[in-house]
């Protein structure tokens, strides 16, 4: 077997890196910092590059075996019930370390000229360092604790991320926000894991992922609300998995967390953070198909749901940032349909293949999107779409990039969204109807939602800067073309021989009916968004007006945060909150305020016994001693 | 034993003593009184040591030697306070106990 003990510098270089920032960064000057985290993250890059060719290309086998080239148990509950910390390398882990490694050096190199000058310089890339550190640890996880652990980890310096401007109160609310929300998520996934263990009494993702186990003939017969108790527990872990990945009710954390740094943006909410929950549901697949397939479905029909509904708000947003963010989200529910409807094993996991497929296209793209926004922001100043136009003139590069980004999430051959994309759909097609008509809908309003933006930035009004923008610095326009390359490109990578349900490689078959209605609705989006936003028109608002009130509901994202703030602030604050406050403010605080009263006035009253005064303390000894001696002789007398 | 001298009259002149000390010890304020006074206070006691010995065991000796000590206690004692009552007048130039209320001055 092949030597892979480097894969630990993976997870490590990150590791010591935000250390050394973090502790010593004010040290030596801002760029120093920068340039040590982007130097770090390039040796990362090329080790997970070094892996993914030995596991992929250099061991040509028939199937991909599980590596564990570290382990060592953490905490030892019982002989099978252990905590181990370690690395394990199966294709969706190696796949899933070059994404993290290249969409985080990508975000790295791009802060460099992003961020530069900005205060708080080596914090921002020590925290970026600890980011990527926690995300490697999540998808190299051997057993579910760890990934806890690490689940943890990642929204903690997420939290710390959105929240780099500190001084912002949008930026800090929108931080506790996701904090909020995803720790909520993950304590269904805490308590999903530890029924897990319960009932088979193992962590072990190689043990309960095993075809035809019996690790779960504990369970059987165990029901709960009509569900059964593996149905609850990975129900419960799907909860965590929704809450990283911002599927409906959870996705509102997403959008909010655009107060961040665009970079961090483009690195944690486009394609590592957020697809953790994909990444979750897929290191359980084999659980989920063969235990509970109720689970699974309800998995595909929430992701396809956020798909739709995401899209839908994208459409009518006007932050450049938040137009990708839900489109994110609508992404994202591709995916979690991918592996809802997908079989396991061979060509009956085309579902599974895809949505990783999909995971990786769309880690570039999106990546890609975000710093191409980022690139704007840089010249524009400002998130809005009014504030933009024409601009392709003045950012040649950003222009060209963000196009092939563009056509990339449309789903026009030849670029890398169309290959995913398409095999998703394919695996809906097979399987369930209503999802593959959801996402053929929703592939349509992506087209038009992504181009909208583009003709808009780009396109549009001739409008008059205050200054000219220009176009990004060398260091910026390095990874923007570095992704579009990839966004481009990536497509033709032989998924379907490296990444499947079982390991084993399967032949794909193009269904040519499909391709050619996924490709046309694709550009029917982009003919529509052409039409309207070309040029300054009055159609869009047109066609605003002809909607109504539905423009309205949609732009305020159908009200789900102000239903969320209508629940925790009347419902939650005033019915239960309000009342433990009072008990706690005038009980509990009460009893202990009530002790502290008597005792001062107790020794105001009594303190003046000890004043000090000698003779005092002499004439109260000799009078106590009378007293005594006097009541003696008088009671004994 | 001595004639015609009860051993109620030593203890009467004994307490007289005690409690003339007692109450110079709380009321006077000047220092040197108060040491005059605790200095009255242990003599009543050496009195009391000397006379219960003579007149209830009158073959030994312990309260004589009890009475030695008391006097050599009180020697040592009085030159100790009187060189402190001493530094005390250098610094505030008083020795009114009413003065003397801070440790630091």
């Amino acid at each position: 077997m092949a030597d892979y003990s480097y894969t630990l510098l993976i997870i490590l270089i990150p590791f010591f890196v935000f250390l050394l920032l973090g502790l010593f960064g004010n040290r030596w000057k801002p760029m120093v910092s920068g340039w040590i985290g982007t130097t770090g993250l390039g040796v990362a890059f090329i080790l997970s590059l070094i892996t993914a060719y030995q596991y992929f290309f250099a061991g040509a086998g028939e199937a991909y075996s599980k590596i564990v080239p570290y382990d060592f148990v953490w905490l030892s509950f019982t002989d099978t019930l252990q905590i181990h910390m370690g690395i394990l390398l199966d294709p969706i882990s190696v796949m899933m370390l070059v994404v993290v490694t290249t969409i985080s050096l990508m975000s790295h190199w791009f802060s460099l000229g992003y961020m530069k000058g900005e205060v708080g310089f080596e914090r921002y890339y020590s925290f970026l360092s600890l980011f990527t550190f926690s995300m490697l640890g999540l998808v190299v996880a051997p057993d579910l604790f760890q990934m806890f652990i690490f689940y943890e980890l990642v929204g903690a310096s997420s939290f710390l991320l959105i929240g780099f401007y500190y001084q912002k109160p949008s930026a800090v609310a929108a931080a506790k926000k996701a904090f909020i929300v995803t720790r909520f998520a993950d304590f269904g996934f805490l308590v999903g894991i530890l029924i897990l263990a319960y009932f088979t009494n193992t962590y072990d993702f190689a043990t309960l992922t095993k075809p035809g186990t019996t690790i779960f003939a504990n369970a059987a017969g165990i029901t709960f609300m009509g569900a059964s108790a593996i149905s609850w527990a990975m129900g419960l872990i799907f909860v965590g998995a929704a809450g990283k990945s911002a599927m409906f009710p959870f996705h509102i954390w997403l959008p909010d967390a655009m107060e961040g740094p665009t970079p961090v943006s483009a690195l944690i909410h486009a394609a590592t953070m957020v697809v953790a929950g994909v990444f979750t549901v897929a290191r359980l697949f084999p659980v989920y198909y063969f235990q509970t397939p109720d689970v699974l479905i309800l998995v595909g029909y929430v992701g396809g749901f956020t798909s739709l509904f995401a899209a839908v708000i994208a459409i009518t947003q006007h932050d450049i940032k938040r137009v990708l963010a839900f489109s994110t989200l609508s992404q994202i529910g591709y995916m979690m349909v991918g592996l809802g409807v997908s079989h396991y094993g061979g060509e009956e996991g085309l579902g599974y293949m895809a949505s990783m497929f999909h995971l990786f296209t769309h880690a570039m793209f999106k990546a890609l999107l975000f710093l191409g926004a980022g690139s704007i922001i840089h010249a524009v100043h400002s998130n809005m779409m009014q504030d933009m136009g024409g601009l392709r003139k003045y950012m040649p590069v950003t222009h060209i990039t963000f196009l092939v980004a563009a056509l990339a999430i449309s789903g026009i051959p030849p670029f890398s969204g169309f290959f995913s994309k398409d095999e998703i759909l394919a695996a809906a097609f097979q399987t369930n109807k209503l999802l593959f008509y959801t996402e053929y809908i929703t592939a349509g309003l992506t087209s038009f939602y992504i181009f909208r933006l583009y003709f808009n930035i780009f396109w549009g009004k001739d409008r008059k800067y205050e200054h000219t923008p220009h176009e990004s610095p060398m260091v910026m326009k390095i990874p923007l073309i570095f992704l579009a390359l990839a966004a481009a490109f990536v497509g033709f990578l032989p998924f379907h021989e490296l990444v499947t349900s079982d390991m084993k490689p399967f032949e794909t078959v193009t269904h040519w009916n499909l391709v050619i209605a996924s490709v046309s609705i694709g550009v029917l989006g982009i003919g529509f968004a052409w039409f309207l936003f070309k040029k300054e028109n009055s159609k869009p608002a047109a066609i605003a007006q002809w909607f109504g009130g539905l423009y309205t509901i949609t732009y305020h994202k159908f009200y789900i945060d102000e239903i969320y703030l209508f629940v925790t602030k009347k419902i939650l604050f005033n019915l239960v909150s309000r009342p433990i406050a009072w008990f706690d403010r005038h009980i509990i605080d009460g009893f202990m305020v009530g002790v502290g009263t008597v005792t001062v006035k107790t020794s105001d009253k009594i303190k003046g016994f000890q004043s000090g005064n000698l003779q005092q303390y002499a004439f109260a000894f000799v009078a106590g001693a009378l007293i005594i001696v006097l009541s003696l002789l008088y009671y004994i007398g | 034993m001595i004639q015609g001298i009860s051993i109620y009259h030593f203890l009467i002149v004994s307490s007289l003593m005690f409690f003339i000390g007692i109450a110079g010890f709380i009321i006077r304020q000047n220092l040197i009184t108060i040491l005059l006074s605790i200095e009255l206070i242990l003599n009543s006691v050496a009195i009391n040591f000397l006379v219960f010995n003579r007149y209830l065991y009158p073959d030994q000796l312990q309260g004589h030697f009890f009475s030695l000590f008391i006097i050599g206690v009180a020697a040592a004692e009085a030159s100790v306070a009187i060189a402190l009552i001493i530094n005390i007048y250098r610094r505030i130039h008083g020795i009114n106990t009413d003065d003397v209320n801070e440790m630091k001055h």
